[in-house]
């Protein structure tokens, strides 16, 4: 590996390099003169570089505003990127190609969104969103096999051929967070993007759901870009962890790493705020401040207002990612030694 | 049950049913369900959505959704009944005696008046205060609740503030004329965890500081496990099981609060995968015979599939399953083939 981000070991299936996304959110024009104001731009994904490795599960995590369903939403090409990099398989995704062989390349990829009561046509019967996938990429050879395959797709994610005759509304949630995995799972893809596939289900629906991707991963040898703001679900299912604060990585490690051994103060920050059912009366230490303003980040590292060991470096110069410990960690104060690293325990249940 | 002796409880919740008259009949929201609080006590109250929580909640303070109504059981605050209060006496209890937060602040809060005025506003209702003195304590309130710097930030709009700060003033709001008790719905969901850490350490703090009550509803476990002092499983707009939190979290005696506990990925060990319980919670018109919970039940016996058990003794806790009856004698324990 030249100069390219860390992996957990095996050739790189997602590259991305230098990401970013920046949203302009400036008053209309005119109002702009009126009032003598500039214009504003989010920098949602502020250069990032991740690497996922074939059958791995990456997950994003972060507070609500640090860009991590934006860099979802680059991934599957949902955004374009205001600039970086993005290789899937060794294809550029930016370049320029026939409209069939973007097809083809886009079939080996899905999303799977949060809400399972706006992602499925309230107006479609659950057959047809199912089947709608495999007819567009033209995957079947005709009637018969179609019906043969959506309900090979309905049973594997636990529910019957039947259901397909039924509309979206006569679910429930984590039903029809199923049938949206079914049809993730129609083009036969090989990388899923799960945009918190589980924050708006119950926690023994969760649960459901969480084995459900693991047995699916397990029988087709998928990639997960897994993106959730619940520490405790990241921890149960990812191989490797990247930690988002305010559009930018901040720590990259394998996941065992990351919650033994945090690093960048971000990351204990956050593990710290765990509600952690096994600590029962513990009091956990609030931390201060809250996320800034991604419209006018503080100069600097992003996290210095906030960080108690940040000093005038910290302010000023932005910390790049450094190799450490079998991850990467953009802090200066771990870089000067300033910080050591602290091993945490955690009790089984 | 606490003891009815020298030391009453100061909310008393007892068999509890609210229904909702449908066209297709009446369905029951909450059923029998009855517990207390003692003064200064956390109870939490946790269950997936649509097991009641919240709308036990609403109905001790009086705020039930029409066409929802409390049809049976009464609920009682420092021995006084106050489910059946005529709205204006009911309005006075409310604020004064039991404070309520929600999910989001932002719907808490009018968005057309400061957070000083709507402060001002409620501690004027509430007690008899000169509005220099209700502005005195209105900025005591927003230090308390740990505002950086409540003198300016007093003037400003709901909008002005961010989810955690707005959550804050919500508690101020909420502790206006110094209630006995908070009914406290979903409070962190909205915000995110950093944020949520501080709400929580921040009413702790405060129901401490103050000897307030409070009724923590949420399904997020982990908030109940570091802030009640007992916890109460619903399921199915039934009580499953009361506790200790950390017996109930522990060991658990319902089998449904079993699986749920499992259910939660913990930090620690990594499991290949988590314990599951199949199907899903039933629908109110479609409650089953019995215990509620008989169709996921593992531990699943005959007796259970007919009579519906009460609240009994289990361990520390009190749990709402046949598994304990005769003292636990009357346990099944093979699991019995059961005809659907």
């Amino acid at each position: 590996m030249p100069d390219g981000p860390m992996t957990g070991g095996a050739r790189n299936f997602i590259e991305i390099h230098g990401l970013k996304r920046h949203f302009d959110v400036s008053a209309p024009w005119l109002v702009r003169q009126i009032e003598g104001k500039p214009r504003q731009i989010v920098q949602a994904v502020d250069g990032i570089d991740i690497a996922i490795a074939k059958g791995e599960t990456f997950s994003l995590v972060g507070e609500s505003g640090c860009g991590k369903s934006t860099v979802a939403r680059l991934v599957v090409g949902l955004y374009p990127p205001t600039a970086g990099t993005i290789e899937f398989d060794g294809n550029d995704m930016a370049a320029k190609r026939s409209r069939t062989d973007m097809a083809a390349l886009r079939r080996r990829m899905q999303m799977i969104f949060q809400d399972p009561f706006a992602s499925l046509n309230p107006r479609w019967r659950v057959f047809d969103i199912i089947a709608e996938p495999i007819r567009a990429f033209g995957l079947s050879s005709g009637k018969a096999d179609l019906e043969k395959r959506v309900g090979e797709l309905l049973r594997q994610v636990r529910l019957t051929p039947a259901d397909g005759r039924k509309f979206p509304h006569e679910f429930s949630g984590g039903q029809r967070q199923r049938i949206s995995i079914a049809r993730a799972l129609a083009s036969q893809p090989e990388f899923l993007v799960c945009d918190e596939p589980t924050s708006a289900l119950d926690v023994s629906v969760q649960a459901q759901i969480l084995n459900l991707m693991v047995d699916l991963q397990r029988r087709y040898g998928l990639t997960y870009l897994f993106i959730s703001h619940n520490l405790a679900v990241v921890y149960h299912i990812s191989t490797r962890v990247g930690v988002m604060y305010l559009g930018r990585l901040v720590e990259v490690a394998p996941t065992e790493t990351l919650f033994r051994r945090p690093k960048h103060p971000y990351t204990r920050m956050l593990l710290d705020t765990i509600p952690d059912l096994d600590m029962t009366g513990r009091q956990r230490a609030p931390v201060a401040g809250e996320v800034p303003s991604p419209l006018d980040p503080p100069s600097g590292c992003s996290f210095h207002p906030r960080c108690p060991f940040a000093n005038e470096r910290c302010k000023v110069e932005r910390p790049e990612a450094l190799p450490i410990d079998g991850g990467t960690v953009a802090c200066h104060a771990i870089e000067e030694g300033r910080l050591a690293v602290e091993e945490r325990s955690y009790f089984a249940r | 049950m606490a003891a009815q002796s020298n030391n009453p409880p100061l909310l008393e919740v007892k068999n509890l049913r609210v229904e909702f008259p449908t066209r297709r009949g009446t369905l029951l929201a909450v059923d029998d369900v009855s517990f207390d609080i003692a003064p200064g006590e956390v109870l939490g109250v946790v269950g997936e959505s649509g097991a009641g929580k919240s709308l036990t909640g609403n109905a001790i303070i009086g705020l039930l959704e029409p066409p929802g109504r409390i049809a049976g059981g009464e609920v009682r605050l420092e021995g006084r009944r106050i489910d059946n209060l005529p709205y204006e006496e009911m309005r006075k209890v409310r604020g004064a005696r039991i404070g309520a937060i929600f999910q989001d602040p932002l719907t808490s809060l009018n968005p057309l008046y400061s957070v000083g005025r709507q402060l001002v506003e409620t501690i004027q209702t509430h007690l008899s205060l000169s509005a220099r003195a209700a502005r005195a304590r209105a900025l005591d309130l927003l230090k308390e609740v740990g505002i950086p710097g409540a003198e300016t930030r007093i003037d400003h709009y709901p909008h002005q503030f961010s989810g955690g700060m707005r959550q804050r003033v919500v508690i101020a709001l909420a502790l206006c004329a110094g209630p006995r008790l908070i009914v406290a719905d979903e409070p962190t969901t909205a915000l995110d965890v950093s944020i949520q850490a501080q709400i929580i350490a921040l009413l702790k703090r405060l129901c401490r500081d103050h000897g307030t009550a409070v009724m923590l509803v949420t399904h997020d476990m982990g908030v109940i496990a570091e802030t009640a002092d007992r916890v109460a499983v619903m399921y199915a707009g039934r009580l499953a099981e009361i506790g200790p939190v950390r017996d109930v979290i522990k060991h658990a005696q319902h089998p449904y609060t079993k699986g749920l506990m499992g259910s939660i990925p913990s930090l620690g060990v990594r499991t290949d995968r988590l314990t599951q319980i199949d199907g899903a919670m039933p629908r109110l018109t479609e409650i089953p015979p019995g215990c509620a919970f008989n169709p996921r039940c593992a531990f699943v016996g005959k007796r259970c599939l007919v009579e519906r058990p009460d609240l009994m003794s289990a361990g520390t806790s009190r749990a709402a399953c046949w598994l304990h009856a005769n003292g636990g004698v009357g346990a099944p324990i093979v699991k019995e083939t059961v005809d659907a």
